[in-house]
């Protein structure tokens, strides 16, 4: 039997005010009218309770568009779960902070698109960072701890050091700073996203001394460009293995991007339990361990530290879910990646950004 | 890198980390923002005794109480790998 999962990342709403070309969604949202109702919710976070998991992530989209927040909090709390409210903080009023803090949020997670006013709001596509720095401060008051989370991409790396500074400003503990993934928004978007090698080398030094210079007071979090490394990243530690997702609509995933592999049967809460469907489904059992990789995983002894790397991504670009990852240097797809790298880095022509909407 | 914990270190828990029992899996848990630690019965006793009051000397002396053979080093290597972990903090 697979191990119990420790976290439930709960995408509550897909709708959001802000509209990211990187957004982690799939490029097919779920409308309102196919969202899970308020009982079903509470269902879903007692059958996670049950099978183990220890935090609740309560995200979107933008979870504060759902009314019944609160309510949704509230129960988080009561089965002792650690609960994290993933917000762009446009909505997030002071009073309304106050209310959810008091029903039991332990935690606030904060999207900050750039440094400046300008260069954020270009990306989210609405102006909103004032409200994110006024957000900030209610978590601060509240007394909250706060982590800041920026995507990077070749619009706003080179502002790093800004970034960095801007998550000081606004008292954040933690800041990821998270090079853009290319699954879904972010994949239609990579050639205007993709940084470039220089941009990457002037940041990995910013990066490093920000870490040592606020080791103690501001934790800083590095996910590396994984197109320009040699070797994948262990995505999610493992298929199946620590997480599950589960989306608006009440599809049950084992990473949030997983909806990409179109091969894969995905189940959904109003037809089975989190227990069975963690447990038993074909699809959290895909990829689980070691026994589905074929060469040059499959012999290679780096499979304990990446297992494999990312699946969407191995789908996305092979077409091959169980292929290795084509960013690792042994696979005989990196090509592909270095391809992609050589075309659209410095794109000859850049696109437009293609903003993030329900169609 | 491992922070160098001593003796006379008053450790507390972060803000923001909460202490709790997991009956599911059977034991004691640290819940932050980062993830989950799954304790054995000897660090959920020390945890248990970071109050911001004791020093690490202090906790030694009160699990010495209980269990048999605790080494004041071994607990400051605790501490110093749960300071790693941003489970707690240490005032000088």
């Amino acid at each position: 039997m697979a191990e119990a999962p420790f976290g439930l990342l709960a995408e509550l709403t897909h709708r959001c005010p802000l509209q990211c070309g990187y957004c982690s969604n799939p490029v097919e949202l779920v409308r309102r009218d196919a969202e899970l109702p308020t009982e079903d919710w509470l269902s879903v976070f007692d059958q996670a309770r049950s099978l183990g998991c220890l935090q609740i992530h309560l995200s979107g989209g933008e979870p504060l568009l759902r009314g019944d927040l609160p309510e949704l909090v509230t129960h988080a709390n009561s089965l002792g779960c650690y609960v994290n409210l993933v917000t762009s903080g446009v909505g997030l009023s002071r009073d309304r902070l106050r209310d959810l803090a008091s029903r039991g949020v332990d935690h606030v997670q904060l999207s900050l698109q750039d440094a400046t006013r300008t260069g954020n709001d270009r990306i989210a596509g609405i102006k909103a960072f004032d409200r994110k720095v006024e957000a900030a401060a209610f978590v601060r008051e509240e007394g909250l701890p706060l982590t800041v989370n920026t995507v990077l991409h070749r619009q706003n790396l080179d502002n790093v050091a800004g970034i960095i500074a801007m998550a000081e400003e606004m008292g954040a503990e933690r800041l990821e700073l998270a090079n853009t993934q290319y699954y879904g928004w972010a994949l239609r978007n990579r050639a205007v996203l993709l940084p470039t090698r220089e941009q990457l080398a002037h940041a990995d030094p910013i990066v490093t001394a920000a870490q040592e210079r606020l080791r103690g007071r501001m934790e800083i979090v590095y996910v590396i460009a994984d197109y320009h490394e040699a070797h994948p990243k262990p995505c999610m530690y493992g298929w199946g293995a620590r997480q599950l997702t589960v989306a608006p609509n009440g599809d049950v995933l084992p990473c949030p991007a997983a909806s990409v592999i179109t091969s894969l049967r995905i189940e959904n809460v109003r037809d089975s339990s989190l227990h069975d469907i963690w447990h038993d489904s074909p699809s959290f059992n895909a990829f689980r361990g070691f026994e589905w990789m074929k060469d040059p995983c499959r012999s290679c002894p780096r499979k304990e530290i990446d297992f494999g790397g990312c699946r969407c991504q191995a789908f996305q670009l092979t077409g091959d879910a169980a292929a290795t990852d084509p960013v690792c240097s042994l696979s005989p797809e990196r090509s592909t990646v270095d391809l992609v790298l050589a075309t659209e880095m410095t794109p000859a022509e850049v696109p437009a950004m293609a903003m993030r909407k329900m169609s | 890198m491992t922070p160098v914990i001593a003796l006379e270190d008053v450790p507390h828990i972060r803000r923001g980390v909460k202490c709790a029992y997991d009956q599911i899996r059977d034991a004691h848990v640290v819940l932050f923002p980062e993830g989950v630690l799954v304790l054995n019965e000897t660090a959920a006793s020390v945890v248990g005794l970071c109050d911001g009051v004791r020093s690490v000397g202090d906790i030694a002396l009160s699990l010495g109480d209980v269990y048999a053979g605790v080494r004041p080093e071994d607990v400051a290597e605790l501490v110093a790998r749960l300071v790693e972990r941003r489970v707690v903090d240490v005032d000088g």
